[in-house]
C-alpha cells in the first residue's frame, strides 16, 4: 500500500473517529442526550442545509453549551498533538514535547501577570492576548539565545529552553506570592482548563491553526530529511537553518495559541505524536495528519472525563495523569535515542 | 548512466576544484591552503593520519563547512555560493556515521535522495522511481528494501546510504571512510562498487583509512597531513617510505603487494627494541651488522632487525621467495639462488663472506632440506649465534642424520631464543655500547633468556 493511500484511509478513519468522539461528547453532561439527538441537532446546525426536529433544550445544551468547549478541546488538542510531532522531529528525539522552547512557561508568565499586576489590555482577550504574546516572545529569545552567527545547533537550543523554563518558573512562583485574592485563578488556569469557553476564543484559534498546520504540512518531507541529521539533511538539499526557523516559528505559534486559550495541558504534545509513530511510522507525510487528528479525538475524550466526574477538574490533570504513566512506559520499554 | 549530461564544459577543467582552502572550525586552523583538482570520473583517495583534515576536507567540499578563504568550484559553480538545493544535484555525501535513529523503510530512506530534485508541491514522478530502483538495485539492497533500517547491520546501512547517495544522481560523489565499519570482503565489495560507478562516470572523492585499499581502487590519492596536502597523484608516487613516515610519524615498509601488485604499506613497531627513538633515527644503520639465515619465518625478523637499526643481510634463499622481496623492499644485501634451486658452493662462499662480517648471525625456525642445508653449516662458523626455535628440529628436517648433527652442534653455541626476543638477543651479541650502559631497564629482563654462546664479550 502506498503511502499516499496508507495516509487518506488513517486520516479518514481518524476524522470518523473524531466525529464519533464529539457526538459522544456532547452527549455526556449533567443532562444526558442520546448520540442519535445530538447527531441530528449538529447536522441541521446553522451553516447546514439539513434540518431535524429536535428538542429546543437538546439544541441550546449543545449548540450553546456543550460545543464551544468541545470545539476548542479539539481545535487544542490537534494544535498540541501538531507541534510535539514536529519538536520531536526537529530535536530528534522521542522525548520532546512543545513546550521544550519555553512556549508554556512564556504563555503562563504573560497570562499569570495579567492576571495578578494591574495591566490593562486594550482588547477583550486581554489574558490570552498576554499569554499568547509572552509565548511567542519567549520562544523568539530562547531562539536568539541559541543561535550564534546564523547557525541553531538543536543541544544548545534545547539547553537554553530548560534554562528558560527554569528562569520563568522563578518568575511565576513571585507572581504567585503576590497573587493574594487571584490566587485561585492562577492556579486554575496554570493546571490547564477548558472551561467556560467562548465562541470568541474557538473562532481565533479556529482561524489561526489551519494555514499554520498547512505550512507544516508542507514542509513534512523536509522534517523526514532533517531525521537523518542537519548534515546529511544539508547534503540532500534542504536548507537546514531556514527550515528550522521555519518549523520552530510555526510549531511556536500553533502551541501559544493553544496555551494561551487553555492554560497548561502537558502530556497530548507527547504522547499522541508518540503513539502515532508507533501505529503508523515515522514519515511526517503521515504522521502529521494523523497525530493532528489522533490529537483533537484525545483531548475532547479526556476533557470529557474531567467534565463529567462528580466535580469538574482542569483537564490538564487528567491528560498528565494518563500521560506521565504513559511517558514511564515509553522510558522504560524503548530505547531513547537522541541527545 | 550519465549523471550529467547536460554540463557541456570543457572535459579537460576538473570537475572539483580546490584552491588555496583554508578551514577553521572552533578558531583551529584545520585545513591550511589546500589545493587540488579531481579530474571528472576520477576516484580520488584521500589518505593521511586522524586529524590531519580528511573529513573536514569533505565537509568543505560538500558545502557543509565555509572556508575561511579559498574556494571550491564543482563543475564551474562556487559550490559555496550556490543554495543548498542547488548544491546538493551537485555533490553528495555518504558520511560516516551511518546510525538511523527513526524506522524508516529503507525504500524512504533511498527516496530521500530525490529530496533535491523534487519541489516542495510537486509529486513523486516516473523518473524518481527509476532512479530510486536502480540504486536499490546496484547496491544489492533491493532485497531488504521494506524493512526498517534500524533492523540492519552496520554493514547494510552503509549500502543504504550508498544507495541513497546514488539517487540523488549527483556527478560528484564524496564517501567519508566508506569501508570504516564492514569487514573485509564488504570493504571490497564497496569499493568494487564503488569503482564501477567510477567507471560510469561518477566522480568519486573518498576518504579511506586503509592505505592499501586506497592505493588499490583509488586512480590517484590525496595525502593530508597536519590540514595541508603534502602529495598528490598515482597511489605509487604518493605512499613513497619517506612521505608515509612524514605524514604518519611512524615507521613504514612500502613493498608491492604479492597478489594485487598495487602498493601496499606496512606500519611497523615505533622505535626499535628499547631505542626509544623516534621515527628519524632508523636510517643510522650503526646497531651492526646481523645476517639472517632461514625461510618465511625469517622474513618478521628481517622487518624487526631493520627497524631496530642493524645493518641486515640475508641469504641464502630463492628468488621470488617471501624473503627475498623482503630483503629487496628493504633494501637488504641478499644471497639470492635462482626459484627452486639449492645453495651451491659459490653461494655458500658469499654466505659464509657476509657471515664473517657480521658480529650476529640469526637463525630462524626454519624447515632444513638437503638444498639449504649449506645454509645451516655456514652459520655454525660465526662468532654468535640467535637460534630461534618453536617446533623441535626432528619436525622441520627434511635432510637426515646429517641436518640434526649439524643443528645439534649450531645449537649448543647459540642463543635460543622465541620469535619476540630476536631483536634483544642480537643486540645483547653485538652491541657493546649497549651492554655498558648498566641501567639499560630492559636489559635485566633479557637476562632472564638464555644466555649462552652470543654473550662471550661480557
Amino acid at each position: 500500500m502506498s503511502l499516499r493511500t496508507r495516509t487518506v484511509a488513517w486520516s479518514t478513519g481518524l476524522t470518523g473517529l473524531l466525529a464519533a468522539v464529539l457526538v459522544v461528547s456532547a452527549g455526556i453532561g449533567p443532562v444526558s442526550i442520546p448520540p442519535a439527538t445530538v447527531a441530528k441537532v449538529l447536522l441541521s446546525a446553522d451553516p447546514l442545509p439539513l434540518a431535524f426536529d429536535t428538542p429546543r433544550t437538546s439544541r441550546i445544551i449543545v449548540l450553546d453549551v456543550r460545543l464551544p468547549r468541545i470545539a476548542l478541546a479539539a481545535f487544542v488538542g490537534l494544535a498540541l498533538a501538531t507541534a510535539g510531532t514536529v519538536m520531536q522531529g526537529f530535536f530528534r528525539n522521542p522525548m520532546a514535547d512543545p513546550s521544550i522552547v519555553g512556549v508554556s512557561s512564556g504563555a503562563a508568565v504573560g497570562a499569570v501577570a495579567t492576571i495578578v499586576l494591574p495591566i490593562a489590555f486594550p482588547f477583550g482577550l486581554e489574558l490570552q492576548g498576554a499569554a499568547f504574546l509572552a509565548a511567542v516572545l519567549t520562544a523568539f529569545g530562547v531562539y536568539l539565545i541559541a543561535t550564534r552567527s546564523g547557525n541553531t545547533p538543536t543541544a544548545t537550543l534545547l539547553l537554553a529552553g530548560v534554562a528558560v523554563q527554569t528562569f520563568l518558573g522563578a518568575v511565576i512562583s513571585l507572581l504567585l506570592l503576590q497573587s493574594g485574592r487571584s490566587l485561585r485563578r492562577v492556579v486554575y488556569w496554570l493546571m490547564g482548563h477548558l472551561g467556560g469557553t467562548t465562541w470568541a476564543e474557538v473562532w481565533m484559534i479556529a482561524v489561526a491553526l489551519p494555514p499554520l498546520f498547512t505550512i507544516l504540512l508542507f514542509y513534512a518531507r523536509d522534517l523526514n530529511v532533517l531525521l537523518l541529521g542537519e548534515e546529511e539533511a544539508d547534503s540532500l538539499g534542504v536548507d537546514v537553518e531556514r527550515t528550522k526557523r521555519i518549523l520552530l516559528g510555526v510549531s511556536s505559534v500553533v502551541t501559544a495559541a493553544a496555551v494561551a486559550v487553555t492554560g497548561v495541558i502537558g502530556f497530548v504534545g507527547l504522547i499522541v505524536p508518540h503513539g502515532m509513530r508507533l501505529v503508523v511510522g515515522p514519515d511526517h507525510r503521515i504522521l502529521l495528519p494523523t497525530s493532528a487528528l489522533a490529537g483533537a479525538s484525545f483531548l475532547v475524550a479526556t476533557d470529557t472525563l474531567a467534565r463529567s466526574g462528580p466535580a469538574e477538574i482542569p483537564v490538564g490533570i487528567v491528560t498528565a495523569a494518563l500521560g506521565a504513566p504513559f511517558f514511564l512506559y515509553l522510558l522504560r520499554s524503548r530505547e531513547v535515542t537522541g541527545l | 548512466m550519465s549523471p550529467d549530461a547536460s554540463d557541456a564544459s570543457d572535459a579537460d577543467e576538473p570537475l572539483v576544484g580546490i584552491d588555496d582552502l583554508c578551514v577553521s572550525l572552533g578558531g583551529t586552523t584545520i585545513l591550511r591552503g589546500v589545493d587540488a583538482a579531481v579530474g571528472r570520473g576520477r576516484f580520488v583517495g584521500l589518505v593521511g593520519p586522524n586529524g590531519a583534515g580528511k573529513t573536514t576536507l569533505l565537509r568543505t567540499i560538500a558545502g557543509a563547512v565555509d572556508p575561511a578563504s579559498g574556494r571550491v568550484t564543482v563543475a564551474g559553480e562556487r559550490i559555496h555560493d550556490l543554495h543548498s538545493k542547488a548544491a546538493s544535484r551537485l555533490v553528495t555525501t555518504v558520511p560516516q556515521d551511518t546510525t538511523v535513529a527513526f524506522e524508516f523503510d529503507v525504500r524512504t530512506v533511498v527516496g530521500m535522495g530525490r529530496h533535491p530534485h523534487r519541489s516542495r508541491i510537486g509529486g513523486w514522478t516516473e523518473a524518481d522511481t527509476t532512479a530510486v530502483e536502480r540504486a536499490l538495485d546496484r547496491t544489492d539492497t533491493a532485497r531488504f528494501a521494506d524493512r526498517p533500517v534500524t533492523t540492519l547491520s552496520g554493514g547494510e546501512r552503509q549500502r543504504v546510504l550508498l544507495a541513497r547517495a546514488l539517487a540523488q544522481e549527483t556527478p560528484v560523489l564524496l564517501l567519508d571512510e566508506p569501508t570504516g565499519s564492514l569487514d573485509i570482503n564488504h570493504q571490497v565489495r564497496t569499493l568494487e562498487l564503488v569503482g564501477e560507478l567510477v567507471a560510469d562516470g561518477r566522480t568519486v572523492i573518498a576518504a579511506i583509512h586503509d592505505l592499501d585499499l586506497a592505493a588499490r581502487y583509488c586512480d590517484e590519492l590525496l595525502l593530508l597531513s597536519g590540514g595541508e596536502a603534502v602529495a598528490a597523484g598515482a597511489p605509487a608516487s604518493v605512499l613513497t617510505e619517506p612521505a608515509v613516515r612524514e605524514a604518519f610519524d611512524a615507521r613504514a615498509r612500502v613493498a608491492r603487494h604479492p597478489v594485487t601488485g598495487s602498493v601496499s604499506v606496512t606500519a611497523l613497531p615505533a622505535g626499535g627494541h628499547d631505542r626509544g627513538g623516534g621515527a628519524g633515527d632508523r636510517r643510522e644503520k650503526n646497531a651492526g651488522r646481523v645476517h639472517v639465515v632461514g625461510d618465511n619465518d625469517a622474513v618478521r625478523h628481517l622487518y624487526a632487525l631493520d627497524a631496530a637499526g642493524f645493518e641486515v643481510s640475508a641469504g641464502a634463499v630463492n628468488e621470488g621467495s617471501a624473503v627475498a622481496e623482503t630483503a629487496r623492499s628493504l633494501g637488504i644485501d641478499t644471497v639470492t639462488v635462482p626459484p627452486f634451486a639449492g645453495v651451491d658452493t659459490e653461494a655458500r662462499a658469499a654466505v659464509a663472506r657476509r657471515i664473517e662480517a657480521a658480529g650476529c648471525v640469526v637463525v630462524a625456525d626454519m624447515a632444513v632440506g638437503s638444498g639449504n642445508l649449506p645454509n645451516l653449516r655456514a652459520a655454525r662458523d660465526a662468532d654468535r649465534i640467535v637460534l630461534v626455535e618453536t617446533r623441535p628440529f626432528a619436525a622441520r628436517n627434511h635432510a637426515g642424520a646429517a641436518a640434526a648433527r649439524s643443528y645439534r652442534r649450531l645449537r649448543n653455541r647459540a642463543t635460543v631464543v622465541d620469535h619476540g626476543d630476536v631483536v634483544g638477543a642480537v643486540a645483547d651479541a653485538v652491541g657493546t655500547d649497549r651492554t655498558s650502559d648498566p641501567v639499560a631497564p630492559e636489559s635485566a629482563t633479557r637476562a632472564t633468556t638464555d644466555r649462552g654462546g652470543c654473550d662471550t664479550d661480557r
